[in-house]
């Protein structure tokens, strides 16, 4: 009991410090000038809500379910997810708006199975993916003004030329680990974007590129409104792709060889892994699936700018992957929806729609604190699945 | 070899043999681990060469030297992959062959049936090692959780999955109960029965290294002190000499210098 009080005593303080500067004070605007008016009461109601919070907190054993769902059940939310999806523009609620959310979603979707590869599969933590996003966009948004080459043509391209974006990192990095790598893949995101923001000539710098042309389907092209169905599929599909593709690899050798990699590098150089290679290989595997989702991001969006391919969208991804179980396919897509789609159902808290977001993450962080879905299916079995 | 200053082994040289097993024994820091890892590419000597059967080792990466020499080792402190299943950490000691069958992943990724072949070949060979050591049952459970007597089979089981010539094993004694050390010792005679792979042991162990070992040599402070058959090392005064100390050679009888050497 006294523990509890305890703790709830450091948890207000720590309110009341952090709330003496965000809420203590005023800038009230008088005849006078601007004036600071103090506002002792909004720190006092800050140290009382965290303090009692936190007292109850503790005495609440927050339920730690297991989704320790057999191979099985799994398989089949995988395809229930995959068949709603499909099925999605078609669903009378379906406006188009949310299909145009569920793109956004889906994008997102797509970029966390990719980074999945690189950090949740070879444990190789990077927080410059967004620069291989920006390559495929770009590399498409260029193809088609300077060479006329059609989408379709552009897609293999951009992802062809993201994956070598993916070895030109690899090579620096290969002696990092850890912290250190997520410092210089850091790096290399901002230097991506600095030379986009000044090269000018090329990109247009600030002022981005517009006039992407629209994908069309065998000569096809389609009205807005049909469009924005088709790109919905278009990247359903894409997501499927990289999904299979992240499934496959996982069960054959260099898959495990990257979660062995993970696990103990030394031990892979005895046993006679290349850790060289592994490690370029998810770079290179990564950054592709990141190179198709940027390219149609610049098609969907018909303009692109620097703006698009900040640190925040790397972060996004990261937390993505982290949130939804670092490993777990289905996680990740319940994360992206989380992440990407809760801003936006929390328009309506207006100013306080971060604030909001931040409550919801905080509070599965404290509940499920290794990501929502985070069992490890193995990728070879003697015996029979449980 | 020289870390700066000092010079942790120099002039060592000695031969191993398939079905036999060489033990190295010596003092702490007597450079028995240093030994090892320049064998396998952890380290690169600062001079001298390393061959296996006419093969310098001393230009290859560590990686190239488990694959090409084919030399596999074991570590003084367990190294699994802790959150993969048991045969899954067998599996990936199989990653050379099944790489190449396939191609690169890409027949892997089609599905085709060379790699299909080859994963059940991969996995028979695991099989058969995981029979060998008692683990078939543990077969799909974390390596990780595994209790430590079982992860040190498990680590030699991987290490003898890359179907190696010679098998270097660091201290695989450590921290076992003195059943779980019976066990080892007469898998480690099992191997040398069967098996036509070379093995190293260093092991602090006496009963072990008495128990299985063919020849012995003995490190002290980098050098070689003495070479020979258990019972010739059990007698020699420079052995005796570098465990105890400058002390009385009479006064202490011969087998108390092998008890007491941990």
């Amino acid at each position: 009991m006294l523990a509890r009080l305890k703790s709830a005593l450091l948890a207000g303080l720590a309110a009341a410090l952090l709330g003496l500067p965000l809420l203590g004070f005023r800038l009230t605007d008088s005849a006078t000038g601007l004036s600071l008016a103090l506002r002792p009461w909004w720190v006092a109601a800050a140290f009382g809500v965290v303090m009692a919070g936190r007292f109850v907190m503790d005495g609440l054993r927050l339920p730690d379910i297991q989704f320790q769902a057999p191979h099985d059940i799994r398989r089949q939310a995988g395809l229930g997810l995959t068949l709603f999806a499909a099925l999605l523009p078609l669903l009378p609620f379906a406006g188009r708006n949310v299909v145009d959310m569920a793109t956004m979603v889906l994008i997102y979707v797509m970029l966390g199975w990719g980074l999945n590869i690189v950090v949740g599969l070879a444990g190789l933590l990077d927080l410059g993916f967004v620069a291989f996003y920006a390559v495929g966009a770009y590399s498409y948004a260029l193809f088609a003004q300077y060479f006329h080459l059609s989408f379709w043509i552009c897609l293999p391209l951009a992802g062809m030329l993201a994956a070598l974006f993916g070895l030109v990192l690899g090579f620096p990095v290969l002696r990092l680990r850890g912290d250190y790598l997520a410092i210089v893949t850091l790096g290399f995101g901002e230097m991506i974007r600095q030379v986009l923001l000044n090269w000018q000539s090329l990109t247009g710098g600030p002022r981005g590129l517009s006039g992407i042309p629209r994908p069309t389907l065998f000569g096809v092209t389609f009205t807005p409104e049909a469009r924005v169905i088709f790109l919905y599929y278009v990247i359903l599909g894409l997501a499927l792709m990289v999904n299979l593709l992240a499934l496959r690899l996982r069960r054959l050798p260099i898959g495990r060889a990257w979660e062995a990699l993970r696990e103990d590098e030394i031990a892979c150089r005895s046993l006679g892994l290349n850790p060289t290679l592994l490690k370029l290989s998810a770079f290179a595997t990564g950054a592709m699936c990141a190179g198709l989702a940027g390219s149609f991001f610049a098609t969907r969006q018909g303009f692109i700018s620097p703006e698009s391919f900040t640190f925040m969208e790397s972060a996004v991804i990261l937390a993505i992957v982290v949130l939804g179980g670092m490993g777990s396919q289905i996680g990740i897509v319940l994360a992206a929806v989380l992440l990407v789609g809760l801003p936006e159902w929390f328009r309506e808290f207006q100013q306080y729609r971060m604030l909001a977001f931040g409550i919801v993450m905080v509070l599965i962080m404290l509940w499920r604190p290794s990501g929502l879905l985070s069992a490890r299916a193995p990728s070879i079995r003697l015996g029979p699945a449980p | 070899m020289r870390f700066g200053g000092l010079t942790a082994i120099a002039g060592v040289s000695f031969q191993a043999h398939p079905n036999q097993i060489t033990a190295i024994i010596g003092p702490n820091g007597a450079g028995k681990t240093t030994l090892f890892n320049c064998l396998t590419g952890f380290y690169r000597p600062s001079a001298g060469r390393i061959t296996l059967n006419g093969l310098p080792l001393e230009r290859l990466a560590d990686h190239q030297i488990a694959r090409q020499a084919r030399i596999a080792r074991t570590f003084q402190n367990i190294r699994l992959f802790p959150m993969m299943t048991v045969l899954e950490n067998l599996m990936v000691a199989r990653h050379a062959p099944l790489m190449k069958a396939s191609l690169f992943s890409v027949a892997g990724l089609l599905g085709l049936k060379r790699y299909r072949d080859a994963e059940a070949d991969a996995i028979e060979v695991a099989r058969r090692w995981l029979d060998r050591f008692d683990l078939t049952a543990f077969a799909d459970t974390e390596a990780g959780a595994l209790p430590h007597g079982k992860q040190r089979h498990l680590e030699i089981a991987r290490a003898l999955c890359t179907d190696p010539v010679l098998l270097c094993l660091d201290e695989p004694a450590a921290g076992l109960n003195p059943r779980e050390t019976a066990e080892l010792t007469e898998r480690l005679a099992d191997l040398r029965r069967t098996d036509d792979i070379a093995m190293l042991l260093i092991e602090h162990d006496m009963s072990v290294v008495m128990g299985v070992s063919d020849h012995i040599v003995v490190l002290d402070h980098g050098r070689k002190i003495a070479e020979g058959s258990p019972f010739e090392i059990k007698r020699d005064p420079a052995v005796i000499r570098a465990y105890l100390g400058e002390t009385d050679d009479e006064a202490l009888p011969p087998d108390v210098a092998g008890d007491v050497a941990c």
